[in-house]
């Protein structure tokens, strides 16, 4: 009896189609590009703040005009995606404990919203002041 | 299913006769109580004795029995037919080469189990006499869900960076690394760290969480793997902050 074992071709392509797991991780990956071009935009505006006011104009027009809302929903959509898939594996990478128990992964993940929400009030605050 | 029976589609290779493997259709009694390995049992005694596959505790302890079926990786033992409607589909675990039929080699697995020392390193011998290593309860659960591993290997089954790098040292041997590593009375972390926190070890794992999806003991590979980045991190800023404490 000879051995001659088969080995199945790697689709390296397409791979991430098979199970909508590898789906959702890769939504959960490529949020992160959006992100990333979001924030090279919010730079733009800084240096175009520093630039005057008519600078700073002639990007706030750039931004919201020229399908640049659609671009703002966009990313606002995949960074919140992006944001409650990386909070819902946070139980995952800090397992905390207390009195020697460990702590149940939904307040792990609540303590994130929590913060999230109080950072983003206090943004809002400032800002608005 | 058509009436009391069920479509069986079985993964077919024979190496000393095929040159491609195919799926034999089976038609098999469904049965409410009945998982997908007695169905192929059936199949083995009634209807097919030249099928190949591996079991034998029938009770997901053994871990021999993990297959594919209709795309995810399972133990049969733990799947009931009733949870599946017109056809079942059984495939040998993906991600490594295929013997025959049901059959795969996973002597890359075993290799890279045994290349992150998966027992106490203990730091002084003890000898009977001596008696036991002792532990409190409270630091045996800090580790206890990794013991839980069967080496079913449904966890490299269903990791796609395994399917795309075959020298990443993967799930479950990483987990048992991490399950020594924080034992009380183990003191071989170091002495792992040289694979289990390199290229191959731990980053070549992005997190995509499917280990821990098909995990049938709940052991939660993804979980160990991140928390050893995390320690592994933290040993290089320390290593650069202060560097007199390298040895």
């Amino acid at each position: 009896m000879s051995r001659r074992p088969y080995i199945r071709p790697v689709q390296r392509s397409t791979w991430w189609l098979k199970q909508p797991r590898y789906i959702r991780y890769m939504a959960r990956e490529v949020s992160s590009a959006f992100l990333c071009a979001y924030s090279l935009v919010i730079v733009v505006g800084l240096i175009r703040l520093a630039q005057g006011e008519a600078a700073y104009d002639a990007y706030l027009q750039a931004l919201w005009g020229n399908g640049g809302q659609i671009l703002t929903l966009f990313t606002l959509v995949f960074a919140a995606y992006h944001t409650y898939s990386w909070f819902q594996v946070t139980p995952k990478a800090m397992p905390l404990r207390r009195a020697g128990k460990p702590l149940a992964g939904s307040i792990i993940v609540g303590a994130h919203w929590f913060g999230f929400l109080v950072a983003s009030a206090l943004i809002i605050y400032l800002v608005g002041m | 299913m058509s009436g009391d029976t069920i479509q069986l589609e079985i993964f077919r290779y024979d190496p000393e006769k095929d040159a491609e493997p195919y799926f034999a259709t089976y038609e098999v009694p469904f049965h409410d109580d009945w998982v997908i390995l007695d169905a192929i049992n059936y199949v083995k005694e009634n209807l097919d004795r030249t099928v190949a596959y591996r079991w034998s505790c029938h009770m997901a302890v053994c871990g021999s029995c993990g297959m594919v079926v209709n795309g995810e990786p399972v133990l049969s033992c733990h799947t009931f037919m009733r949870d599946y409607k017109d056809k079942i589909r059984v495939e040998p675990l993906q991600n490594f080469p295929v013997e025959r039929d049901l059959i795969v080699d996973i002597d890359d697995f075993v290799e890279k189990l045994g290349s992150v020392k998966p027992y106490i390193v203990a730091k002084e011998e003890r000898s009977v006499d001596d008696g036991p290593y002792t532990q409190s309860p409270e630091e045996l659960s800090m580790f206890k869900q990794y013991t839980q591993c069967i080496n079913c290997l449904l966890c490299y089954s269903a990791c796609p960076q395994y399917s795309l790098n075959a020298d990443f040292i993967g799930p479950a041997a990483l987990a048992l690394a991490h399950r020594y590593n924080i034992d009380s009375r183990d003191v071989g972390r170091a002495a792992r760290q040289d694979v289990v926190a390199s290229n191959p070890g731990i980053w070549e794992c992005s997190f995509v969480g499917a280990c821990s999806d098909v995990c049938p003991k709940t052991v939660d590979p993804a979980a160990a793997i991140q928390q050893t980045k995390i320690a592994s991190t933290v040993d290089y800023f320390k290593d650069f902050l202060m560097p007199w404490r390298k040895q």
